[in-house]
């Protein structure tokens, strides 16, 4: 049975806002393609999670945003974001999708590093973004929901280092869907060349608790030879949103991806988190984290696709569930044919804060090579009553006791983050969650 | 400081339908040390937990108050803040969590919420408590118990008992896992607590060993679920020329443990 499902915004939307922006032929080219093909695609299934009836179709488009002259102005809802004490010299701030802070150390743009919004890039490094987007990373093709992220792009950032640069100060990049029922369609394209060193964090941050929205956001990272890319992220959207994220790296030979996600979302989420592992002696590092409340369901993948020789892939996920929250973690190490001697482990753990929450870890192993290592542990369960009482004999209050535990049962994750302010921001984060 | 009374009063006690204890009496007081001996299998830990309040143990009978207050009736870390310590025999590690974050929580949940340590006068107590016991500054970073060896955690229960200052500490078996230096250096660090706070103390061991170097003023033996016998530090003495079998036929018993399933 096929249905002809009606989109929001039609072709000429997608035309008119395309050409609004000056994209180039290319990329208008290509917004049209996917919104044909999304008529024609399923949605995405993740795994163990059934999604036909999420909010994928109420939404707007069209929200603008203001600007700020200096990080002093920065409006409230932001503040936690911005490490106040170690003023970011790198960072850019968008609003529903247009900038409305942008900062990029002198140093860096002399070195050849280019941060610009996603608009921007496409205009004046259209040759590396036509080379990257959406191309061996995330296809627009995969699904009706990357189909629809190319139509409906509205926001994003693209990040450029040049052979042997090495960028010692992170990179921030704050996505604000600050109107309450616009959708975000959100990219971030990272491309570190041969040699070269990043350090990137992204923020999301909505408010919209009552009114319906969605946000589409991928992010692809790409690490060529010797190159490494530290990625941090603290997704935090409000109830409303009902999100898919799709976060993915293409590592070279000797290249390292390391992930930090807080998956700190209120509303349904399927979140994955594929890297590939093409080089030889490629590494990848994916650590997650998520608090669950409510009644939120959310389906968190993680994969490490190993086609390099010598390949490491690790998968570390952390999740604490509470109230009617169901979470599915998937952790899938996938080795290719040829692959030899890669290493694929996986570790998730889920803690039950209720009984009502549900939540279920999967490690998977799919091995198509004989000489290689892999492992997997995963384990759900609740709050250890012989660790509360050694707490407890010393004085410490249940409530004390427990929060304790969860937060050092997710520290291994939050510890990782590259940022100490986004550290700090993620663990209040997390206890505004669970308490 | 004012004086404390532990009493444990005809305390029957039971884990999965299983009475391991069967009638134990006990008082402790402020400054007093007592020593609970006896074979493995006699009881002596599950009183300890008892008194603390672990989970898997259920009591049947009997009482246990400090200072008239109904200890049974108060959740552990109630009974904790009331005054009382218990050196695990097997302390839980947890992960994610340091030792010094640790020691900080437990020493706050005694004070008022706007009364909490200061950061400074914490780390000079800690860093103190650390040095006597030769611990390994590092220690303090360290996720709790996670990887210690046997003698980190032993130490680390001192470290514990020394910072928290309780009136009445239970060790259990505090001297397992000990080499010969490290029980000195523990020892000396309960011998110090105990003249300066008037700390009360119960003892759980079964060799005479540890009582070389902490001298109790009275000893127990227990056996079958019950104290059997007491004494002052000759019965200690006794027990460690001549072990219990004369004890045993002295009151003809067979089989002196307790809750063994056949």
């Amino acid at each position: 049975m096929t249905v002809k499902t009606q989109f929001p915004y039609d072709k000429e939307y997608v035309t008119t806002f395309s050409e609004k922006n000056n994209e180039p032929s290319w990329m208008k080219s290509l917004r049209l393609r996917a919104f044909d093909l999304a008529h024609d695609l399923n949605m995405p299934e993740p795994d163990k999670t059934n999604i036909r009836r999420w909010n994928f179709t109420n939404f707007e488009l069209g929200a603008e945003g203001s600007t700020i002259s200096s990080l002093q102005e920065l409006p409230e809802q932001l503040t936690d974001f911005v490490d106040q004490e170690n003023v970011p010299a790198n960072i850019q701030i968008q609003q529903n999708g247009t900038i409305s802070f942008s900062a990029l150390s002198e140093d860096l743009k002399e070195k050849g590093v280019i941060f610009t919004d996603i608009f921007t890039a496409m205009q004046e490094h259209s040759d590396i973004v036509e080379k990257y987007f959406m191309t061996d990373g995330v296809s627009i093709d995969e699904h009706r929901l990357t189909a629809l992220h190319a139509a409906y792009l509205n926001g994003g950032v693209f990040v450029y280092v040049p052979k042997g640069v090495k960028v010692e100060e992170p990179i921030q990049a704050i996505f604000w869907q600050e109107d309450n029922t616009s959708a975000l369609f959100n990219h971030v394209l990272i491309v570190a060349e041969k040699d070269s060193e990043l350090t990137f964090v992204e923020n999301y941050v909505s408010h919209n608790t009552e009114e319906e929205t969605v946000s589409n956001v991928v992010a692809e990272v790409f690490a060529h030879d010797d190159a490494k890319v530290s990625y941090g992220s603290v997704d935090n959207f409000a109830a409303g949103t009902t999100s898919y994220i799709n976060r993915r790296g293409v590592a070279d030979e000797r290249a390292t991806i390391d992930w930090a996600l807080g998956q700190m979302n209120d509303g349904n989420t399927v979140s994955e988190n594929v890297t590939h592992l093409v080089g030889q002696f490629s590494v990848t590092n994916a650590r997650s984290v998520t608090a669950g409340r409510g009644k939120q369901s959310q389906n968190f993948t993680s994969v490490t696709h190993h086609h390099g020789k010598d390949s490491d892939g690790q998968i570390l996920q952390r999740g604490v569930l509470r109230d009617k929250t169901t979470s599915i973690f998937n952790a899938i190490g996938k080795i290719e044919h040829g692959a030899t001697r890669a290493n694929a482990e996986q570790e998730s753990r889920v803690l039950m804060l209720s009984g009502d929450a549900r939540g279920d870890a999967n490690p998977i192993l799919l091995i198509d090579e004989d000489d290689v290592t892999a492992g997997h542990a995963a384990s759900v369960g609740r709050v250890d009553e012989f660790q509360m009482y050694y707490l407890q004999s010393r004085g410490i209050t249940k409530d004390e006791a427990e929060r304790l535990i969860i937060l050092g049962f997710l520290e291994p994750v939050v510890n990782e983050l590259p940022i100490a302010s986004i550290q700090k921001q993620l663990r209040t984060l997390i206890e505004r969650k669970i308490y | 400081m004012s004086e404390t009374t532990l009493e444990i009063k005809d305390l029957h006690v039971e884990i999965e339908d299983n009475e391991i204890l069967k009638g134990v009496n006990l008082t402790i007081k402020s400054g007093e040390f007592h020593a609970v001996m006896g074979p493995n299998g006699t009881g002596k830990s599950t009183l300890a937990s008892a008194v603390m309040g672990h989970p898997s143990f259920e009591i049947t009978q009997g009482s246990i108050t400090l200072n008239g207050e109904d200890v049974l009736e108060m959740e552990v870390d109630e009974r904790a803040r009331a005054g009382l310590f218990l050196a695990m025999q097997y302390p839980s590690e947890i992960s994610g969590v340091t030792t010094s974050d640790f020691l900080r929580s437990s020493i706050n949940a005694r004070r008022e919420e706007e009364d909490g340590i200061p950061l400074m006068q914490f780390i000079k107590t800690m860093d103190g408590a650390l040095d006597e016991l030769e611990i390994d500054q590092n220690m303090a970073q360290r996720y709790l118990n996670e990887g210690f060896s046997g003698g980190e955690k032993k130490r680390n229960e001192i470290l514990q008992l020394k910072m928290l200052q309780p009136e009445i500490a239970i060790l259990d078996e505090i001297d397992s896992g000990l080499d010969i230096d490290a029980l000195r250096v523990v020892s000396d660090s309960i011998n110090g607590v105990r003249e300066e706070t008037g700390l009360g103390c119960l003892i759980i061991t079964h060799y005479q060993r540890l009582l070389n170097y902490i001298t109790p003023d009275f000893v127990h033996v227990m056996m079958q679920g019950r104290i059997v016998k007491s004494g002052g530090p000759e019965l200690a003495k006794q027990l460690e020329a001549e072990g219990y079998e004369w004890i045993k036929e002295e009151l003809g018993i067979e089989d002196e443990t307790v809750g063994q399933k056949a």
